[in-house]
């Protein structure tokens, strides 16, 4: 898979893409866009570029309307700069008779944005989300593959404040 | 305590690794299926069984299987639908954390009766973290000689795959999961053809829920007799429900449906009661599709009788006096939850959810949206409220894919039973300007309840 290579992403993440082409008949590639994009979109700062999106194509041996189209519709797929942490809170039903307007209101008055937004050192961006199937444990956001459930204020500041820390660390 | 049939292991610690799951018993049920039963056998306990799929429309799951066209040579397909987004719902996530290998015995057994040889779990994005523990226990899997070539020498061979969505409630639906799959945009296709005869890649495919698929665990090691002995009349087994909103204990509980809706609300054992000494206001018992109930209509059925959880129970007085079981998403709402910004919050999510595809449901779900933020907010007019009624008429029962129906079901139970709310909104629009703002059952109702 030649076409690997202009992905630029890690040799671990190249792996996992051909693990996952694997999974299914070698005439059926195009069934790995969903995982594949994800990989991806992992190893290229939270988003998805054209180019990026081009190469998936070529990939998967498909045209690249096909790579956009998709892209488009899912909700996870960014197609543009997004923070480096993504706080996606629940917005739906259960979570908001549980609290998750205040929720977000606390959030956006925390970090000086409003939902959509990304803070000016492009730590973080927030998000309101179609529910997370966690109602049980209600207000909840998701921040990267983790759920973080039946927050509080304090939780929230505990958790934001942790994730600076780990990043002023890695510098 | 009801009897578990699906979660009896779950709280028992390190049971994710498949050494302990087999120290419980676990994967007992392969020798018995792959050796000692036919296909047809097993889809014949299921049948017996009378479970019914556990996704939300309830349909028998042996019948469906019976369906699966075998006269082909294509290769056939199970898909195990793990999408679950239906606001509300969050059991089939419980039960795959806590107990990743009942969900791969339930795929062997069942791939096996279907004859698939490679199937697939179709799990939605955002369970990335519960999509890494699948992996793992397949993994452990196929180690043991459960998953691969030739199981347990019984000449039966299964790959078995976990495959992410990306944010889309409409790749629930199972057509629409179908074209995901084959990495396209969640849009449901027309049937027929139905899965069953022209499904994943054009071939004969089978999709059930999570739950479903585990319950055929249970089924295969105590028999499909046994497990129609439990429940009550045709909603047999024990059902997963997903209890939240303002209760003392929400989570997920295994029961037998044939207790009743206010055991379940008010028992120790399940939901605990009411949070904060609020009153109970209404209840949507089965998942943000299926219509409101308010309290008095969700204890009784029209006859008087206790309303029990079960399928016919739930669904009893039809749309005029209930509702249904659903994916069994149960939301408790207390006194002061405003039923005009739930309504207009679920119809923002359908809104947010429709592929596109068709205009009723397309534009429809934008107009309920869009009305309902103006009532909400002390900008509808009494108008608005007939509006609504007719929009949502118009999207029930004019699109390919239910989700149509999901949408107005909701709007339609939400006008019919707190019409009054609606009035309110309407009539003194200054007390609803604050987002917290409640009902104020004291001002006296003028409206009429013609709907
Ligand atoms: C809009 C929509 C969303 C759905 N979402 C789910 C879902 O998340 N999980 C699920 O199992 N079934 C869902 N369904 C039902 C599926 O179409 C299908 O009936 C089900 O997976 C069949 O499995 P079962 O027979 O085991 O219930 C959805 C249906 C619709 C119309």
């Amino acid at each position: 898979m030649t076409n690997l290579q202009e992905l630029s992403i890690s040799t671990e993440a190249a792996e996992n893409v051909r693990r996952i082409i694997s999974q299914y008949p070698a005439d059926k590639k195009k069934s790995a866009l969903l995982p594949v994009l994800h990989i991806v979109q992992n190893e290229t700062e939270g988003w998805l570029t054209i180019n990026t999106m081009d190469n998936v194509a070529k990939l998967l041996e498909i045209t690249p309307i096909e790579v956009y189209e998709v892209a488009t519709f899912y909700s996870m797929y960014h197609i543009e700069p997004v923070g480096k942490h993504v706080i996606e809170v629940c917005q739906t039903g259960p979570c908001m008779i549980c609290g998750s307007e205040k929720l977000v209101h606390y959030l956006e008055k925390k970090l000086g944005i409003l939902v959509g937004q990304t803070t000016p050192d492009g730590m973080f961006t927030l998000k309101t989300v179609e529910c997370l199937g966690a109602c049980g444990y209600a207000p909840m956001f998701q921040i990267g593959e983790t759920y973080y459930e039946n927050l509080t204020e304090e939780k929230v500041d505990q958790i934001l404040d942790s994730l600076l820390s780990a990043t002023s660390s890695n510098i | 305590m009801a009897r578990k049939l699906l979660l009896e292991l779950a709280d028992i610690p390190q049971i994710q690794n498949i050494d302990t799951y087999i120290s419980h018993g676990g994967y007992r049920s392969l020798e018995k299926a792959l050796k000692k039963m036919t296909p047809d056998e097993i889809t014949e306990e299921v049948k017996k069984s009378g479970l019914r799929g556990r996704g939300g429309a309830g349909f028998s799951t042996g019948l469906k299987w019976s369906f699966l066209d075998k006269s082909t040579d294509k290769p056939r397909y199970l898909l195990c639908n793990a999408d679950e987004s239906e606001p509300g719902t969050f059991k089939d996530r419980y039960l795959m954390e806590k107990l990743p290998h009942l969900l791969i015995e339930g795929m062997i057994l069942s791939s096996y009766a279907l004859g698939s040889n490679t199937s697939y779990i179709y799990i939605r994005g955002e369970y990335m973290f519960v999509l890494r523990k699948l992996e793992k226990a397949i993994q452990e899997a196929y180690s043991k000689g459960f998953l691969g070539k030739n199981i347990l020498n019984s000449g039966f061979d299964l790959d078995l795959y976990v495959h992410p969505g990306a944010g889309a409630y409409i790749c629930g639906e199972e057509t629409a999961l179908i074209e995901s799959l084959e990495g396209k945009r969640g849009n449901p296709r027309i049937k027929p053809p139905f899965p069953a005869v022209s499904g994943l890649w054009g071939c004969p495919t089978i999709v059930n829920n999570v739950e479903s698929i585990a319950a055929v665990v249970p089924i295969i090691n105590d028999g499909g007799d046994e497990y129609a002995k439990i429940g009550l009349g045709k909603s047999t087994g024990t059902k997963l429900i997903s209890a939240s909103g303002n209760i003392q204990k929400p989570g997920v509980y295994e029961i037998d449906m044939g207790i009743t809706v206010e055991e379940f609300i008010y028992s120790d054992e399940y939901c605990g009661g009411m949070k904060d000494g609020l009153e109970l206001k209404a209840c949507v018992p089965g998942g943000s599709s299926v219509p409101i109930l308010p309290r008095h209509l969700l204890f009784r059925e029209s006859n008087g009788d206790s309303r029990r959880m079960t399928y016919e129970s739930l669904s009893e007085g039809g749309f005029t006096s209930g509702s249904m079981l659903g994916s069994g998403g149960f939301i408790v709402y207390d006194e002061k939850q405003c039923i005009v910004r739930n309504t207009w919050n679920f119809a923002r999510f359908y809104h947010h959810e429709s592929c596109g595809q068709c205009s009723p449901c397309r534009e429809g779900t934008g107009w309920m949206e869009r009305i309902l933020h103006n009532i909400e907010n002390g900008r509808g007019t009494e108008d608005d409220i007939q509006l609504l009624w007719q929009v949502q008429k118009n999207i029930e029962g004019n699109t390919i894919c239910p989700l149509g129906d999901a949408a107005a079901w909701p709007v339609a139970a939400a006008i019919r039973h707190f019409r009054h709310e609606f009035e309110y909104h309407v009539k003194y629009p200054e007390r609803v300007f604050d987002a917290d703002h409640t009902y104020q059952p004291e001002i006296q109702q003028t409206y009429s309840l013609t709907t």
